[in-house]
Formats: structure tokens, C-alpha cells, sequence
């Protein structure tokens, strides 16, 4: 029953979802889109469970004080901070009480992680009620402010897009930016033309680097150009093409393998 | 902390707290001081993110840290609003719909909307010691779908369509060897070109495939395909590697770009 149930799940629901691209019929196509709407909807479940999921380590963390532990308050501020900015938006004129909403939120926050790990439980627990208090009072009073649902209302907190577009945005492209080191870095080793392999890999990557060289001498740009673009769209296509067919056939197989219950890895021990 | 750490600390936080009062001094707009703040925020992280390129430092692991925690918020929120009050509320009763402020969509089948609810609870279920065996359904749910799926989609556009685009023909505007040598053209777009070009996609993509195929000795014929394929998959390896470090140096550009410009100030 633990086991067996599952595998006659994922065979009635892995035949349905192949079988119905060869009946192209109504209810079929309704079916289907029924299905793509649990699919997302369980997703939703599961990406709360990862989010318990970091709190939790991050907590673990915190407790036995593990390496760099004092950044996990880091990544649970910043985890709630978003949270509380994502279900408010402002409805008056002014903010009022919300920054000390925040603030009393992380605070209450903070005396409940220590409550879990201190020893005087007792003086942190009071302390969490009492931010606790402060932050009901002002839910409740606070007018100037309101809880979020919807895409429209949520946007409508500039705090939380500022918080995309301020924080995540810069450390995401920084770190992709980070990446042209480290690449040049290894290519620095990787790239000597010791045979004819090596030599292709050379040619072809400093002909696509010219490409986008705004500082080429006159005359030059055209040609390398359309060495480039062929280069690109050729034996490049022609590689990529191979590879993607040999990927294609992979996740097929892998695909058939699970329908049928022969691939049994993802359900786990137990 | 070290009394180097503490100073280096001190200098960088009162470097920033300055830059905040100066931006939010001369910013122009409704909250200059917040748009200030925002600003050398911006600044700050892209630096700490930065400095790693000397070594591993706390203001590193405070922005990656920072990064791990917002970035898993915005998607709960984002799937939230979109996901859950965009799509499954309104199907489930008027009187849900109504609490959340959005309209009910009428269904005959709306019923069957509680269905990943439950199995959404049972996903929740792995916390629990005892009945963690439970969410083994709703994930045999989604790996069944899933597989069901991927195994049509990517048979189809990975599989069937690759070949069909690979065969192309060799010959474009055949009009015979006379006209074909008299009317020579080099240009990128030409006859010449576009045939040499279809050949090597045809040949490309024949003797990559080849030598991805390993329950074959690659020796004779099928080994100097093979090598063929080697030099068609480095001249790729070559092509992405210079595509990438470009698209790496942009983005490179664009944070210092940042810096300079909307921090700073110093370029216009």
C-alpha cells in the first residue's frame, strides 16, 4: 500500500498524459489542462514545504551555532521581511505604523528563535508576547495600510518590488558578472593551442569574442561578423542539435522507465 | 571580531551611511531619502558580491545569505498571488472568493479543484515522522504527470522535429553545373554558402550523434566520424565559451555601469 499505490499513481497519470496528445479531442484537452493546474497548484504546496524547509536549517543552524551561523538571521530577516512585503500594500496617502509593524515583526522573530534555543526560555517567550502584542495592535489599528492577495495588490507595496529590483537584481547580475572572471581565469590555462582540437576550440571562441568587440579595427567587423554568425548558426547549430537529440532520447527513456515503475528512485527508502 | 575587522566594519559602514545622507541630500523625486537608501543598497550588495573576487568575507556571505532568503519569499509570493489566489481560489466557492476579493469563476467540474488541495496537505505531510510515507501520492502525482508529459513533448520538438530540420536539402537552386560554377557567389547568403553550410549541419549533426554513440568501438569508419564529430562539438564548445564570457562582460559592464553612473554619479 505504501509503495504500490504511488507506482499505479504515477502509471495512470504518466499513460493519461501521453495517451491524450493522440486524442485530440475536447474533453481530452480539458482534462489535460485540469491536470497542468493540480500540477501547479501542488507546486505551490511544495515550494511552502522548501520554505519551512530553509527555516528550519536556518534555525538548526542558529541553535548549535554551526559554522557562519549568524548569517542565517540574515537569511530569515530578509525571508520575512519579503514575506510581509509581499501580503501589504499601502491604502492611504502615508505608511503610518507599518515600518515599526516590520520592525516589531522582526523582533518577534528573533525572541522566538532564541526562545527555542536559550536556556531562559521564559524572559524570551515574554518578550516575543510583547512584540507580539505590539504587532496585533498596530494590524489592527493602523488603517493607512492592508493585507495583499492578488498580483495587482501586491505590486501596489513599491517596497516590494524595490526590494526585487534593489537586492535581488544586484546581487544576481554581480554574481553572473562574477562568472567573466573565473572564466577568463580558466580559460587562461585551458586555452593553448597544444593540437588541432584545442586549436579549433581557440579559433572559434576568439572569432565569437571579436564579434561583440566594440573596438575592432576598420575593415575587420563585417567579415569576422559573418564568420561569427556562421560559426553560430552552423556547426554550432549542428553540435547543439546532436546534443539535444541525445538529451531528447535520455529524458524519453528516463520518462518511459518511470511510467512503466522500472525508474523507482524518487519515491525514496522506506 | 578582530580590531582590523572591527575598523575595515566601521570605515565601510560609515562610508555607506554617508553616501546614503548625500544621495538622499541631492536626489530629486517624492523620497529622496529612500531613493538614497535604495541606491547604496544597490551599491553595497554589488560590492560585497564583488570582494569575493579577493576572497571569501563576511560582507560576501551577508549579501548571499540576504540573496538565499529574499529570493525564496519573492517566489512564495509571486506562486501565491498568481497560483493560488489567481487560479485556485475563484474555482473553490463564492464565499472563499469573495474573502479574497477575487471574482468566482462558475464550473461544473470546480469540485475537483479540492483534489490538489488534499494532495497539496498530504505534500505537507513528508514533516511528520509517522505519516511522511503520505506525500509519496501527491509526488507520484506530479512525477506521473510530469513523465506523461515530457515523454510526448520531448519525443516530439527534441527528437522528431531535430531530424526533420536536419534534413535539408544539399542542393538550393539547382540549375546545373554550369550555372552553378558561372553564377559562384561568397557572399554569406549565397548559393555557395547556403549548400556548404547545409552540408556541414547534415554531416554535423550525423557524426555528433556518432560520437555520442558509445556501444560502438570507435574504429574504421565509424571512428573517423567520430572524430569529426569532435571537431564539429570543440568549434561549438569554442563558439558558446566566447558567447558567454560576451554575455558575462555585459553584464559586468552594467553593474559598473551602476556604479558609476546611478551610485556614484561620475558618468553621465
Amino acid at each position: 500500500m505504501k509503495r504500490q499505490l504511488p507506482f499505479l499513481l504515477v502509471f495512470i497519470f504518466g499513460a493519461f498524459m501521453t495517451i491524450q496528445y493522440y486524442i485530440p479531442h475536447e474533453s481530452s484537452e480539458f482534462v489535460y489542462t485540469f491536470l497542468l493546474d493540480w500540477t501547479m497548484i501542488i507546486g505551490i504546496f511544495a515550494l511552502a514545504l522548501g520554505i519551512w524547509s530553509l527555516y528550519q536549517v536556518s534555525v538548526e543552524k542558529i541553535k548549535h551555532k554551526k559554522e557562519n551561523w549568524v548569517y542565517s538571521y540574515v537569511t530569515l530577516f530578509g525571508l520575512f521581511i519579503m514575506v510581509v512585503l509581499g501580503f501589504t500594500f499601502k491604502v492611504g496617502d502615508s505608511w503610518g505604523l507599518y515600518s515599526v509593524f516590520v520592525i516589531a515583526l522582526m523582533a518577534f522573530l528573533y525572541c522566538l528563535i532564541n526562545a527555542s534555543i536559550a536556556k531562559s526560555k521564559g524572559l524570551w517567550f515574554g518578550l516575543s508576547g510583547v512584540a507580539l502584542v505590539v504587532l496585533l495592535g498596530i494590524a489592527y489599528f493602523d488603517d493607512s495600510w492592508g493585507v495583499a492577495f492578488m498580483t495587482s495588490e501586491g505590486l501596489r507595496n513599491t517596497m516590494f518590488t524595490n526590494f526585487a529590483d534593489f537586492v535581488m537584481t544586484p546581487i544576481l547580475a554581480t554574481m553572473f558578472a562574477l562568472l567573466a572572471f573565473f572564466i577568463a581565469s580558466a580559460a587562461y590555462r585551458a586555452f593553448r593551442a597544444r593540437n588541432v582540437l584545442a586549436s579549433l576550440l581557440l579559433v572559434s571562441a576568439i572569432i565569437v569574442m571579436l564579434r561583440f568587440n566594440p573596438y575592432m579595427p576598420f575593415g575587420l567587423p563585417e567579415l569576422i561578423a559573418e564568420l561569427s554568425n556562421w560559426l553560430m548558426n552552423v556547426p554550432n547549430l549542428a553540435a547543439q542539435r546532436a546534443i539535444v537529440i541525445g538529451i531528447g532520447l535520455g529524458i524519453v527513456a528516463t520518462s518511459l522507465k518511470v511510467i512503466l515503475g522500472i525508474e523507482r528512485g524518487y519515491m525514496g527508502k522506506g | 571580531m578582530k580590531k582590523t575587522s572591527m575598523v575595515v566594519f566601521a570605515t565601510i559602514a560609515s562610508l555607506f551611511l554617508l553616501s546614503w545622507i548625500v544621495k538622499g541630500m541631492f536626489s530629486e523625486g517624492s523620497s529622496p531619502y529612500l531613493d538614497g537608501f535604495l541606491v547604496t543598497l544597490a551599491a553595497f550588495l554589488t560590492l560585497a558580491i564583488m570582494s569575493f573576487l579577493y576572497k571569501d568575507n563576511p560582507y560576501y556571505k551577508f549579501a548571499e545569505h540576504l540573496f538565499v532568503g529574499v529570493s525564496a519569499a519573492y517566489a512564495m509570493c509571486l506562486g501565491f498571488w498568481s497560483t493560488i489566489v489567481g487560479n485556485l481560489i475563484p474555482r473553490l466557492s463564492s464565499t472563499v472568493s469573495d474573502f479574497f476579493q477575487v471574482n468566482y469563476i462558475e464550473g461544473d467540474y470546480n469540485i475537483f479543484f479540492v483534489i490538489p488541495i488534499i494532495f497539496g496537505i498530504l505534500l505537507l505531510m513528508r514533516l511528520s515522522p509517522k505519516a511522511g510515507w503520505l506525500s509519496r501520492w501527491p509526488l507520484a502525482f506530479i512525477v506521473g504527470t510530469t513523465a506523461g508529459l515530457n515523454f510526448v513533448r520531448y519525443l516530439r520538438s527534441d527528437f522528431i522535429n531535430q531530424i526533420n530540420s536536419t534534413i535539408i536539402p544539399l542542393l538550393i537552386d539547382w540549375n546545373g553545373f554550369g550555372d552553378f560554377f558561372s553564377n559562384m557567389n561568397f557572399s554569406a547568403t549565397g548559393q555557395l554558402v547556403m549548400m556548404f553550410s547545409n552540408l556541414v549541419i547534415f554531416v554535423g549533426v550525423v557524426c555528433g550523434i556518432i560520437y555520442f554513440y558509445f556501444s560502438k568501438e570507435h574504429t574504421g569508419w565509424f571512428g573517423r566520424a567520430s572524430k569529426v564529430g569532435i571537431w564539429i562539438l570543440m568549434i561549438t564548445f569554442g563558439a558558446s565559451f566566447g558567447y558567454t564570457v560576451m554575455g558575462r562582460i555585459s553584464l559586468l559592464v552594467g553593474r559598473i555601469t551602476f556604479l558609476f553612473k546611478d551610485w556614484l554619479e561620475i558618468i553621465s
